[in-house]
């Protein structure tokens, strides 16, 4: 456990008044208030520091035991025990960090083992919503194609929830009270889940539409001629034109992606015909090429 | 159709202690929408996070009205250049060899 440099957080020196204290605070809080922060884990990580800071710096008692032992701070315990027939002073009660979904739990291990974790009160007794919940699922291509169940362990509660067919990459879904405990009564957070979705080795995907490279034999792509494609759907058969040169787009409607939360509508699959040269050649085979080149 | 949850905009500013002059200064820059219902005001459940987001901005972080409505502005900016940046690596992807 290290020390904490509440001064250095706050960016101001050990002789800073109350009131810069305060103005130190709240200009940084503008600046990292996760209200102000969405999706910006350093940001939050740097508010708590500044409302820990503030937490001690504003309050007269916490300040000055934390000035009086500083580094010292392990030994803070054993220094209190011999003044504790001395004058028991009053706490004054400044008013509590910003709220933002911190709870004491947020505090560093140094302020725990020095205050003991409990916050100063006063200030508006308002009610928090607890903190909201962020966590990321990685999904296949195929995985997201279908409606299906998962389960979730946030926080140590199992949660089962329905990932709906057509969830996009990087999308954000907010399952509604699954995040942290409100405090004063107030409600629980929310959970929100990001969505990594991996490509698929032999199809890409854009929004609905899926895009497939088909390799084609030559012979085929000349001559054209049935083959069979795997979709994530099953196996489809496709005829193919004769001459089809290499590149030739062919649109496949509908059998691409499932529409997010549109039951029963789907993309379209894009299939794009790479045309294949043969290779290893017999003589007798390179003796029919010949013939063709020659009866141009 | 999911039926509304209202929340009573006096327990609201009981609860949270704070004026109701504020809730009212929010609906009339648009930020919220209060319903009547035989003259009492309510909030629509699904507004209750921005409105305690504005709580926040206004009474802890010292942000007026000006600010608050320029902020969440500027929120909202953010919000739909992230969406545009995920779409943007999504067809980037398109093109990525794997």
């Amino acid at each position: 456990m290290n020390f904490v440099d509440y001064y250095k957080i706050l960016g101001i020196d050990k002789s800073a008044s109350p009131k810069d204290v305060k103005n130190a605070y709240r200009k940084l809080a503008r600046k990292y208030h996760p209200d102000l922060n969405p999706n910006n884990a350093d940001a939050k990580t740097n508010f708590q520091q500044i409302n820990e800071a503030n937490e001690v710096l504003s309050d007269p008692e916490k300040r000055k035991k934390y000035d009086q032992y500083g580094k010292d701070w392990q030994h803070a315990e054993e220094f209190e025990k011999q003044k504790q027939q001395q004058s028991q002073s009053s706490g004054s009660g400044s008013r509590g960090g910003f709220s933002g979904g911190q709870s004491a739990g947020d505090f560093s291990d140094f302020f725990e083992s020095m205050f003991g974790g409990s916050r100063s009160g006063g200030g508006r007794q308002a009610k928090y919503r607890g903190e909201d919940y962020s966590t990321e699922i990685h999904l296949e291509l195929i995985d997201a194609y279908k409606t299906h169940k998962q389960t979730l362990t946030v926080n140590g509660k199992n949660i089962r929830i329905t990932i709906p067919a057509g969830v996009e990459n990087g999308q954000t879904i907010k399952i509604p009270g699954h995040g942290g405990p409100g405090t004063n009564g107030g409600p629980n957070g929310d959970l929100y889940i990001s969505f990594s979705v991996a490509n698929h080795p032999n199809m890409k995907r854009l929004e609905n539409n899926l895009y497939a490279t088909v390799e084609l034999d030559l012979y085929t792509a000349v001559l054209g001629g049935e083959i069979t494609i795997h979709t994530l759907d099953g196996k489809v058969k496709l005829n193919v034109k004769p001459e089809t040169q290499n590149g030739t787009k062919v649109n496949l409607k509908g059998k691409g992606f499932p529409v997010y939360k549109n039951e029963g509508k789907f993309g379209d699959l894009q299939v794009t015909y790479s045309v294949k040269v043969p290779t290893n050649l017999t003589a007798r085979q390179k003796e029919l090429f010949e013939e063709l080149r020659n009866s141009k | 159709m999911q039926p509304k949850y209202l929340i009573s905009i006096g327990d609201f500013c009981v609860n949270h202690n704070i004026d109701i002059s504020f809730i009212s200064s929010l609906q009339q820059t648009g930020l919220i929408e209060i319903t009547t219902i035989e003259n009492s005001g309510f909030i629509d459940g699904e507004q209750l996070r921005e409105l305690e987001k504005y709580v926040r901005f206004y009474y802890e972080l010292d942000i007026n009205m000006e600010g608050i409505e320029t902020v969440t502005y500027l929120l909202q900016k953010i919000n739909s250049l992230q969406h545009e940046i995920a779409t943007l690596n999504n067809r980037l992807r398109l093109y990525e060899s794997e």
